[in-house]
C-alpha cells in the first residue's frame, strides 16, 4: 500500500463531487483525504485526493475516474515534484501559566495564533501532513482541545500548469 | 441515420446491429431538417423535449405517463414522428429500449415519470449499464422549488442511477432542455455505449423557452479513442503470426462495433481458433470451422480448453468476467494476453494486457488486417497443425450435447434446439436469465449478429418479453422469438398486453420447468438438493398456477401447451404461422435438466465438468 495524490480537474456543476466520491467507494478505493476548490477558470474545480493503493489498483481508478463525463484531466503529484499543504486549526489549553511555552511552540513551527482567549489558545498552521503532525505532538502536553483539518491541496513545482490544456478543451466547448 | 434505418426494408440493411458511424459529434443538417423546427421559436420545455427527441432522430418511445411527465406527454399526442408505445411496468419500458436498440443499433428510448416511475427504470438501465446498450431515459421529476423537499412521488433518481448510468443529467432550468438531450444520445452512442438518464422538473417542462438545437455537442471532459496505435496493433499482429497456439476471445464489443465483417476476415486470415462469448454469439457464425462455441462457466470445451492451453489470446470487446475467466488467476495461464476494447478502463481491470489497445474495434481489426498480412508476407502463415490436431481431438471426445430425461418429461434442450433449427438463422432470439439461457446460447445456431439478444452482465430475470417486444418493433419484419423460463415470464408477463394491442406479434417459448431452475441446480449441485423455495408449481402435474395457456388467452394473444417431445416441431411450426397475434407455447419440460458443461464458480476452468463428475483428462493431450 502507498500513498498518492491524484489532482482531478473537473467541470464546475452541482452533483461533481458526488459523482467522483462515488466512485472510489462504489469500486472501494480508500480515500485518505479530499479537498474540493475553484481554480484560476471558473469553469473549472479541482479536486485534490489522497488515496492509499497499490500500483495497479491506482491505473484503474485513474481510468476510472477518467470515464466520469464531468472529469477532465487527472495528474498524479509526485511528493518530490510537488508542493503539498494542509492547513490545521487546532485549539490548545493556555493560562497564563503555559502560554509562552504553547506560543513558544507556535514560532517554532512558524505558526499563527488566530484566538486568544484566558484558558485557551486557537492557532492556524499550514504544512505538510507530516510538519502538521509534529506540531500536534509539540502541543499535546498543554492539553488539545479541538482539531479541524483540511485535506491536502497540492500543486506541481516549476512553471508548467496542468490547467492549461484543459482550458482550451472547456474553451472550446464553451 | 436512425430514421432511415427505420424505413428500409430488413434486406436492405447492410447489418443489423452497427450502430451509427461514430465519430465526430456533429449533429448533421439532416438531424436539424428533420426536426422541423424553425431555430428561434419560442415554446415550452415540453416542446422542446418532444421536438429534441425528434431532432435527434427517435422514432419510437416505450413510456408510461404520470404526473411529473404529464407536460411532456401532452405535445408527444400530437407529434408524427415519435410513437409512443404504453407499457405495463417501467422496467418494461427500459428492456424494451434495450431490445429496440440491439435491433436497430441505434439509441433506445424510455420515458417514465418521477418516483416510482423512475425507480422501476433502474433495474433496466442497469442492465444497459452492464451489456452497454445504448439507451437514453427521460423522466419527469418534481418542480424545481419542491426538489428535496420528499414531495410527492419524489426520488433522486440522478442520485440512484449515478452508478449505473454512463451519465445523467438533472434539468431544472427549459433552456437547458435541447443541449441536455442531444448530449445525453452523443453519450449513449458513442464510445463504449450505455444508458444515460435525463431528469427533467416539471416546472421546467411547462417554462417557457426558445428553442435552439446546438450545431455541435461538445463535452470538456469526454473523448473517447476510436483510432488504435499503430505500433500496439503492430505487435499485436506480430504475436498473432508467431503464436503457435492462438486464440481469438471475442466478447459483445465486436457486435457494438459493428466489425462482424472484418472479424471474419481477421479470423481467416489469422487460422486462430474463435470463441465467442455469451454477448458476442453470432458475431461470427456457429458454422465457421474455426469456431470453438461460447467460453466459460456454461461453455464447450473445447473453447474453455483452448483459452487454458493458447499461448496466446487476442480479446476482442471483451472484459475478461468471472463467468469467462473462472478463478482469473489460472485463467490461460500460458497466454500473453493482446486486449483491444474502446474503453480503456477494461484493460488490465481484471487481467494484465501484455498489449494493450484502446480504440474502436472496427478500426482496430482494419489495421490489425494488413499488418498481419505483411507479417504473413515476409515470414510465411504460422504453422497450426498441431494446435488443430488438438482443439480437433476436444471438439470429437467433448461435442455439446444431452441426455434423455428420465421422468418422462420433454429435454429442454431439444425443445429449444428444434427452435432454432425450424425459425432459423434469419429469426431474432431474445433470452431470459437461468438455464433456458444457457441452453440457448449453447444449442441454437448462431450465424448472424443481432440473432441473439440476451441479459449478460446483470442476468436480469423477467428481460426477455419486454426486450422482445422492442425488437420486434425495431425490427418488424423478422420473427422474434423470446426464450424464456416459466420464473423469468412471471416477472414481465404483462407486457403480453402491450404486445397485443400494439399489434406487436411476438412468440414466447416458455422452457416451463416449473422451478427457478439454475437456483435448482446450484441446490442439486452444492446444497444436497434441499430445494429451498425453488418450486414454482406451473408445470406437468402441478396446480398449474398460473396456467400459461390460460393466461396468455386472457392477454389476447394464441396460447399453445407441448408436453411431447414428438410434438415440438408441429407445435413450434404452429406458432410460426400465426403472425398476426403474439403467440406464447408452454412446453414443459423435466425439472431435472442441468446445464452442462459447468465450471463451478471460483474454480480453476481447468476444472470443467463435461457432465455431472465427468472432467477431461487433460495430461492426455499434454
Amino acid at each position: 500500500m502507498s500513498r498518492h495524490t491524484l489532482s482531478v480537474l473537473v467541470e464546475n456543476k452541482p452533483g461533481v463531487l458526488t459523482r467522483v466520491a462515488g466512485l472510489f467507494a462504489r469500486r472501494a478505493f480508500n480515500i485518505h483525504s479530499l479537498a474540493v476548490g475553484p481554480t484560476e477558470h471558473e469553469e473549472i474545480s479541482r479536486i485534490t485526493v489522497v488515496v492509499d493503493v497499490e500500483a495497479l489498483p491506482l491505473e484503474q481508478v485513474t481510468k476510472q475516474l477518467n470515464k466520469l463525463i464531468n472529469v477532465i484531466k487527472i495528474v498524479e503529484l509526485e511528493p518530490e515534484s510537488s508542493v503539498q499543504r494542509e492547513l490545521l486549526l487546532v485549539k490548545v489549553r493556555a493560562d497564563s501559566a503555559t502560554r509562552s511555552h504553547v506560543l513558544e511552540v507556535v514560532e517554532l513551527f512558524r505558526a499563527h495564533v488566530v484566538d486568544v482567549v484566558p484558558e485557551a489558545v486557537t492557532i492556524e498552521a499550514t504544512g505538510s501532513p507530516a510538519k502538521l503532525d509534529a506540531l500536534l505532538a509539540a502541543l499535546e502536553p498543554y492539553g488539545i482541545r479541538e482539531i479541524v483539518q483540511s485535506g491536502t491541496v497540492a500543486i506541481g513545482r516549476g512553471s508548467r500548469s496542468i490547467t492549461d490544456r484543459a482550458l482550451e478543451r472547456v474553451a472550446r466547448s464553451a | 441515420m436512425a430514421q432511415d434505418q427505420q424505413t428500409a426494408p430488413a434486406a436492405n440493411r447492410p447489418q443489423a446491429t452497427a450502430p451509427p458511424t461514430p465519430g465526430p459529434a456533429r449533429v448533421t443538417p439532416a438531424d436539424v431538417a428533420r426536426s422541423a423546427v424553425t431555430h428561434g421559436e419560442t415554446m415550452t420545455g415540453a416542446q422542446a423535449i418532444v421536438r429534441s427527441l425528434e431532432a435527434v432522430g427517435t422514432t419510437v418511445v416505450f413510456g408510461i405517463p404520470g404526473g411529473a411527465i404529464l407536460p411532456t406527454y401532452d405535445p408527444l399526442m400530437d407529434s408524427t414522428r415519435l410513437r409512443h408505445i404504453l407499457m405495463r411496468h417501467e422496467q418494461g419500458a427500459g428492456h424494451a429500449a434495450e431490445g429496440y436498440a440491439y435491433t436497430t443499433g441505434d439509441v433506445g428510448v424510455c420515458m417514465a415519470t418521477s418516483g416510482p416511475g423512475a425507480t422501476n427504470l433502474v433495474t433496466a438501465l442497469a442492465d444497459a449499464n452492464m451489456d452497454s446498450v445504448p439507451v437514453v431515459a427521460i423522466t419527469g421529476q418534481v418542480g424545481a422549488p419542491l426538489i428535496g423537499t420528499d414531495a410527492f412521488q419524489e426520488a433522486d433518481i440522478v442520485g440512484i442511477t449515478l452508478p449505473v448510468t454512463k451519465h445523467n443529467f438533472l434539468v431544472t432550468d427549459a433552456q437547458d432542455i435541447p443541449r441536455t438531450i442531444a448530449q445525453a444520445f452523443h453519450i449513449a452512442r458513442t464510445g463504449r455505449p450505455g444508458p444515460v438518464l435525463v431528469d427533467i422538473a416539471k416546472s421546467a417542462q411547462q417554462g417557457s423557452m426558445t428553442f435552439s438545437w446546438p450545431q455541435q455537442v461538445e463535452l470538456p471532459g469526454y473523448h473517447p479513442v476510436t483510432k488504435p496505435h499503430a505500433k500496439q496493433v503492430r505487435e499485436a499482429a506480430r504475436l498473432l503470426a508467431t503464436a503457435r497456439r492462438p486464440v481469438l476471445y471475442v466478447g459483445g464489443g465486436a457486435v457494438r462495433a459493428g466489425a462482424a465483417a472484418e472479424l471474419r476476415r481477421l479470423v481467416d486470415e489469422s487460422g486462430a481458433a474463435v470463441v465467442t462469448t455469451l454477448m458476442a454469439r453470432g458475431v461470427l457464425p456457429d458454422d465457421h470451422p474455426q469456431h470453438l462455441g461460447m467460453p466459460g462457466m456454461h461453455g464447450t470445451v473445447p473453447a474453455v480448453a483452448a483459452l487454458q492451453k493458447a499461448d496466446l489470446v487476442v480479446a476482442l470487446g471483451t472484459r475478461f468476467d468471472d463467468r469467462v475467466t473462472g478463478k482469473i488467476s489460472s485463467f490461460a495461464p500460458h497466454a500473453t494476453v493482446v486486449h483491444a476494447d474502446i474503453d480503456p478502463a477494461e484493460i488490465g481491470k481484471n487481467r494484465r494486457a501484455d498489449v494493450p489497445i484502446v480504440g474502436d474495434l472496427k478500426e482496430v481489426i482494419a489495421d490489425l488486417l494488413p499488418e498481419l498480412a505483411r507479417e504473413h508476407a515476409q515470414h510465411g502463415k504460422p504453422d497450426l497443425a498441431a494446435w488443430w490436431r488438438q482443439i480437433d481431438d476436444w471438439r470429437e471426445t467433448f461435442p455439446l450435447g444431452y441426455s434423455p430425461t428420465e421422468d418422462g418429461h420433454m429435454a429442454p434442450q431439444l425443445v429449444i434446439q428444434r427452435l432454432g433449427e425450424i425459425a432459423g438463422p434469419e429469426a431474432v432470439y431474445v433470452a431470459g436469465v437461468g438455464q433456458h439461457q444457457m441452453w440457448a446460447a449453447q444449442f441454437i445456431r448462431y450465424q448472424r449478429p443481432g440473432q441473439w439478444i440476451n441479459s449478460g452482465g446483470l442476468g436480469t430475470m423477467g428481460f426477455a418479453v419486454p426486450a422482445a417486444l422492442g425488437a420486434k418493433v425495431g425490427d418488424p419484419d423478422r420473427v422474434v422469438w423470446a426464450i424464456d423460463g416459466d420464473g423469468c415470464f412471471q416477472m414481465t408477463n404483462q407486457e403480453l398486453a402491450t404486445c397485443t394491442i400494439n399489434d406487436i406479434p411476438i412468440k414466447v417459448a416458455i422452457i416451463n420447468n416449473s422451478s427457478l431452475g439454475m437456483v435448482r441446480q446450484w441446490q442439486t449441485l452444492f446444497y444436497e438438493a434441499r430445494y429451498s423455495n425453488t418450486d414454482l408449481h406451473t408445470g406437468h402435474g402441478t396446480a398449474r398456477v398460473p396456467d400459461f395457456v390460460k393466461l396468455a388467452e386472457a392477454y389476447g394473444c394464441v396460447g399453445l401447451r407441448c408436453e411431447k417431445e414428438d410434438e415440438v416441431d408441429d407445435t413450434i411450426r404452429r406458432a410460426m404461422e400465426i403472425d398476426d397475434q403474439p403467440v406464447v407455447v408452454d412446453f414443459t419440460v423435466s425439472r431435472d435438466a442441468m446445464v452442462w458443461p459447468m465450471v463451478p464458480a471460483g474454480v480453476s476452468n481447468d476444472e470443467i465438468q463435461y457432465a455431472r463428475g465427468i472432467s477431461p483428462a487433460w495430461d492426455r493431450e499434454e
